[in-house]
């Protein structure tokens, strides 16, 4: 079975919301939408205090190229446009809404109907990305990076084949697994777009064997499209990186920045983004909902949520059990890369795939040892790096040494930390490595 | 004749090693301006650091780059001071500014019963690191975050964290206003101020360029932005407000303290003065000093919520 | 509710911990302490305790008196382990006084001195044994033959190393008969140092930690080859070098394969630097074995490469992710 071939590590799976079906979450009383959503420009705010939306109204325009608009996701009155608390821990420009009936514009297609390609024969590259654009559709698996900027590949670049990431390689999530389970066939639509609007005649699936039952159901599905594989992967964490997904499924590595995946020819979308730009292409629907993951040891019932973008994480906890009385910490993503939440009351957003709840044993950090040069740290890493010493050289300051080593190479996956016996904060310090090299970079470039 | 012998190998042997190392000599010679020998030779050679170069050859190799560029401002030897740069100006044919005595300064008073921590940083201690997740312990986006890297930056043992306010405190005796601790800041709390004259200032402690609203739910002692201080320093301009945050001009303030008493959330400090005499006909200003109060009917927050 | 705690990415760890290795490591060398128990008796036990307790206490004492730091590391399982491995490097019958020495030596000097754990060059160790074995030649190369039970007074005899170095010193292959078999030495039944015994239960215990995932296969598989090769290529062109099978289970390479060269601190980082390392290690160990003042040349091949380790990391980095794609883009 193919996997990545550098490094790797094997966290315990804890799916504990696995196999449950995807269910509605209640609509918020407030909704807040962040203009920061994704990476790149942020939006700018259109609506003013006052005024009344609906759901899938224009909050925000895109700011830029690289950025994305913003729609409603719930029907009501503007009551707030200001900074606001958001998931990265800062606060930055948000659009309140309070929430009144669920009125849709009526643009929007809300019928179940599975469309195939071959019922819209008029739809050319152009219009996909178009459409894709104006949905406001980034990547979902939480880099949120536009999807429209990765199908508009830069001039001299050929895309070869698109690959779907359904590996969902972080522990205790399970939305994009539910996703599959729930549309397989939306999805499989939604790749044909995606395939269709790069001009490909190749696409690969990748899934994880710790999801027989999608692995089975995907198979199945796309034996009427010859021209879609699914490919089971083993069992590895980070497989779902960009550069280690492209890597296992066709065997082609990523040559170190400033080079691009599709420098190997592949353009590699989330699953949830493919069944958002189904939506978007087939539906009309701009991105507006999105399935999270609620779950943690000691919440009452993990579960998949189809939830409204906007609605506070603290109303998601509540509709799976409430808070735990031990909860120690909060995560908003996986327990391998996700933020911890400074506070409950802050929105989800276009790449809120998880919301982890830890007690208040697993959430603290054990003490800190001195390195032993175990070495494990390196035979971890899966961009073939050395996590001890780029630690070493951030937290000494020595910016050089860490660019000759390096350091920007860095995916930030975390299997150094989690894997190293003296419980070292290496990813700690090679972060601010990394930023500060990448800005000394930048600003090099720049003279 | 074997003494002839041996006499004349070893002269032959030195002769043609010297004629090498001659040649060799030449060849590589490697040209140093010699001013920086010459300024060199009039700073204190303590080889500390201080300055931001390595020991003081490489700054002297600075200076003397930057007189070449036109001007010696941003550079300074903490420990020889003025007297020092002059002469260094004096061999590099500048003018050097007389330039008043500066000390650093930390502007947030954010401590721990102003300013009450939210949630609790578990990571490696540096306030880079921290600023990684976002607004770090307390619901201030601008003040402390008490994690000590100007104290690790500070080459004097001047600055240190006060573990009741968990706030860093400047040594004014220790302190030579290199501007390491600003520069390591990530919030840009730490300012080098003038130190005034008798060492006496007037000081806003507080950096939160938040709207009033925000700035005052978060922190007792923060700067909301009213503008009363802008008020009573109409005669000398000394005060200006910018992005809800008022800032003392050192050289224009004529340390007459009415700011102090008009500041409603007694974000304005007068550091070394002695303590106020209590004047019996103005007794509805509380002394904003001693008891950072909480908003009081004065408080107006601007108008955004 | 307490206040959340936030921190950085990832949230989880895998639970492993430098406790769990260094009693790994203790645990994987258990048999053959039992072994050496088996064959030598009192002698060994007392020599193992001692040194234990030794290693034990200085690490203690330097940490509280002289470094005078707050955290105790005694716990940590690194002392207990340079005190095993310590006295797995000496002979049976040698006095508590030198056995203690030794121990302030590796601890002190080899470990401490640089900042203790972690921050070594050496291996702590070995750099007793070493110690000892310049100070104390006559002790520490005497040994008592397999199967004296007591301690001081043990009747001693040649080991298998001291017979092969006679050999080639001699130029006699007949010498060679005397050996015991290839067999006996994998089984143990040779004199020697406490750990050179067995090396079938050494070869265990490292099968052991290889399955625990404490080190990795790159050094011992490096070493016993190159000594393999190298040793099987000298007893082919003459018959006065031994079977290089008897070479690889003789004296204490396969402590030193497996327990000593891996030891994480003064090993290299990156798996190429690794095989490096034990290639050189293995080239050393026979040049010295046969040309060398010592029968042994293990610990000194060792020590030598341990010195080399910093030079390696800066040269042997891991391969990158995508070094091969930009190597072919440049074609």
């Amino acid at each position: 079975m193919k996997t990545f071939k550098i490094g790797g590590v094997h966290p315990e799976e804890n799916k504990l919301s696995a196999g449950q079906p995807i269910r509605e979450a209640q609509l918020p009383k407030q909704a807040i939408f962040s203009m920061f959503q994704h990476i790149g420009a942020p939006a700018n705010a259109v609506v003013k205090k006052g005024d009344q939306v609906k759901v899938g109204t224009l909050l925000g325009e895109a700011g830029g190229f690289v950025s994305a608009p913003i729609y409603s996701s719930v029907s009501g009155k503007v009551s707030k446009v200001d900074v606001a608390l958001d998931a990265s821990g800062l606060r930055r420009m948000a659009v309140t809404v309070d929430v009144e009936g669920d009125e849709w514009e009526e643009s929007i297609d809300r019928s179940k109907d599975l469309i195939r390609l071959s019922d819209r024969p008029e739809l050319d590259a152009k219009t996909i990305v178009e459409k894709i654009k104006t949905a406001g559709i980034v990547g979902m698996g939480g880099a949120t990076f536009p999807t429209h900027v990765k199908l508009c590949p830069p001039p001299g670049k050929v895309a070869e084949c698109v690959i779907v990431n359904a590996v969902e390689c972080e522990p205790y999530l399970t939305a994009d697994h539910s996703l599959m389970l729930a549309h397989p066939d939306e999805i499989l639509v939604g790749l044909q777009l995606v395939m269709k609007a790069v001009g490909v005649t190749k696409g690969y699936i990748g899934i994880e064997n710790n999801k027989p039952d999608a692995i089975q159901l995907m198979t199945e599905k796309a034996k009427q499209y010859p021209e879609i594989e699914v490919v089971p992967l083993k069992l590895k964490y980070p497989q779902g990186g960009e550069k280690q997904l492209i890597d296992a499924v066709i065997g082609r590595q990523v040559p170190a920045p400033p080079a691009l995946p599709i420098d190997t020819g592949a353009i590699v979308q989330n699953v949830g983004t493919c069944f958002a730009i189904y939506e978007a292409v087939m539906k009309n629907k701009p991105l507006i909902d999105r399935v999270i993951t609620v779950t943690g040891k000691s919440l009452k019932h993990p579960s998949n949520l189809l939830a409204r973008l906007g609605t506070p994480f603290s109303q998601l906890i509540d509709e799976c059990g409430g808070l735990p009385e031990d909860t120690g910490k909060v995560i908003g993503g996986g327990p391998m890369m996700g933020k911890a939440l400074l506070s409950l009351d802050v929105p989800m957003t276009k790449g809120s795939s998880g919301l982890l709840i830890m007690n208040d044993k697993e959430a603290k950090r054990a003490e800190v040892d001195p390195c032993i040069r175990c070495a494990k740290c390196v035979g971890a890493c899966p961009m073939g790096l050395e996590p001890y010493l780029l630690a070493k050289v951030s937290e000494l300051r020595d910016w050089d040494a860490a660019e000759q080593e390096d350091i920007t190479s860095c995916i930030e996956c975390g299997s150094c930390q989690f894997t190293c016996p003296s419980h070292r904060p290496l990813l700690d310090y090679i972060r601010l490595g990394k930023s500060t090299v990448m800005g000394i970079i930048r600003s090099r470039v720049a003279k | 004749m074997s003494l002839i012998l041996a006499i004349i190998a070893l002269g032959a042997i030195g002769l043609i090693a010297a004629l090498l190392l001659y040649f060799a000599s030449r060849k590589f010679a490697v040209h140093e301006d010699e001013r920086i020998g010459q300024v060199g030779a009039v700073l204190p050679q303590a080889n500390c650091g201080g300055c931001g170069f390595p020991g003081c050859a490489g700054f002297a190799g600075a200076c003397v780059k930057a007189a070449d560029a036109g001007s010696l401002e941003g550079l300074l030897c903490p420990v020889g001071g003025q007297p020092v740069m002059e002469q260094v100006a004096e061999i590099l044919g500048m003018a050097v500014e007389a330039s008043a005595p500066k000390v650093a300064v930390v502007r947030c008073n954010g401590s721990c019963e102003n300013r009450p921590r939210l949630v609790q940083f578990d990571g490696a201690p540096s306030c880079k690191v921290q600023q990684m997740i976002g607004m770090g312990e307390t619901g201030c986006s601008y003040g402390c975050y008490g994690c000590g890297d100007c104290v690790a930056a500070c080459q004097f043992d001047a600055i240190h964290i006060n573990p009741e306010t968990l706030l860093p405190e400047v040594d004014e005796e220790k302190c030579t206003a290199c501007g390491a601790c600003a520069k390591a800041c990530p919030r840009q709390i730490i300012e080098v101020r003038l130190k005034g004259p008798k060492n006496r200032r007037m000081v806003v402690l507080c950096n939160n360029k938040d709207k009033g609203a925000i700035a005052n739910k978060w922190c007792k002692a923060s700067c909301i932005g009213c503008g009363k201080c802008v008020k009573v320093c109409e005669k000398f301009e000394a005060i200006t407000l910018t992005k809800n945050l008022a800032y003392i001009d050192a050289e224009k303030c004529k340390l007459c303290r009415k700011c102090e008493e008009a500041c409603p959330k007694g974000a304005i400090h007068a550091i070394n003065m002695p303590p106020r005499k209590p004047k019996a006909e103005t007794p509805s200003i509380p002394n904003t000093q001693s008891t950072p109060n909480a908003p009081t009917q004065n408080v107006e927050p601007s108008k955004a919520e | 509710m307490n206040k959340l705690i936030v921190s950085l990415s990832p949230h989880v760890h895998g639970g492993d911990s430098v406790q769990k290795n260094m009693y790994g490591v203790c645990i994987a060398l258990l048999p053959a302490m039992l072994a050496s128990f088996y064959f030598f008796g009192l002698g060994a036990v007392t020599v193992m305790l001692t040194s234990i307790l030794a290693c034990v206490f200085f690490e203690w004492a330097i940490t509280k008196f002289v470094l005078k730091r707050q955290r105790l590391t005694i716990l940590d399982g690194s002392a207990i382990l340079t005190g095993m491995l310590l006295a797995f490097n000496l002979p049976s019958n040698l006095p508590l006084w030198i056995i203690i020495l030794g121990a302030l030596f590796a601890i002190g000097v080899g470990k401490m001195t640089f900042g203790g754990l972690g921050q070594n060059i050496f291996n702590p160790a070995l750099a007793g044994r070493v110690f000892l074995l310049i100070s104390f030649p006559v002790q520490m190369t005497t040994w008592p033959v397999s199967g004296e039970m007591t301690y001081l007074d043990a009747q001693t005899g040649a080991t298998p190393l001291s017979l092969m170095q006679k050999a080639i010193l001699e130029k006699d292959a007949s010498i060679l008969n005397d050996l015991p078999s290839s067999l006996d030495m994998l089984i143990g039944q040779t004199g020697g140092s406490l750990g050179e015994v067995s090396a079938l239960l050494l070869l265990l215990g490292c099968i052991f930690m290889l399955c625990k995932k404490i080190i990795t296969w790159h050094i011992p598989v490096s070493i016993i080859a190159t000594v393999l090769v190298f040793a099987g290529l000298l007893h082919l062109a003459n018959p006065i070098y031994a079977n290089p099978l008897q070479v690889i289970f003789s004296g204490g390479l396969m402590l030193g394969a497996c327990y000593m060269a891996t030891d994480y601190v003064t090993s290299p980082m990156a798996p190429k630097g690794q095989l490096i390392y034990g290639v050189c290690i293995g080239l050393l160990t026979v040049i010295i074995r046969n040309w060398g003042a010592y029968p042994e040349g293990m610990s000194f091949a060792i020590i030598i490469m341990n010195a080399f380790t910093p030079l390696i990391n800066n040269y042997c980095k891991p391969t990158r992710f995508g070094e091969v794609a930009r190597k072919e883009a440049a074609k």
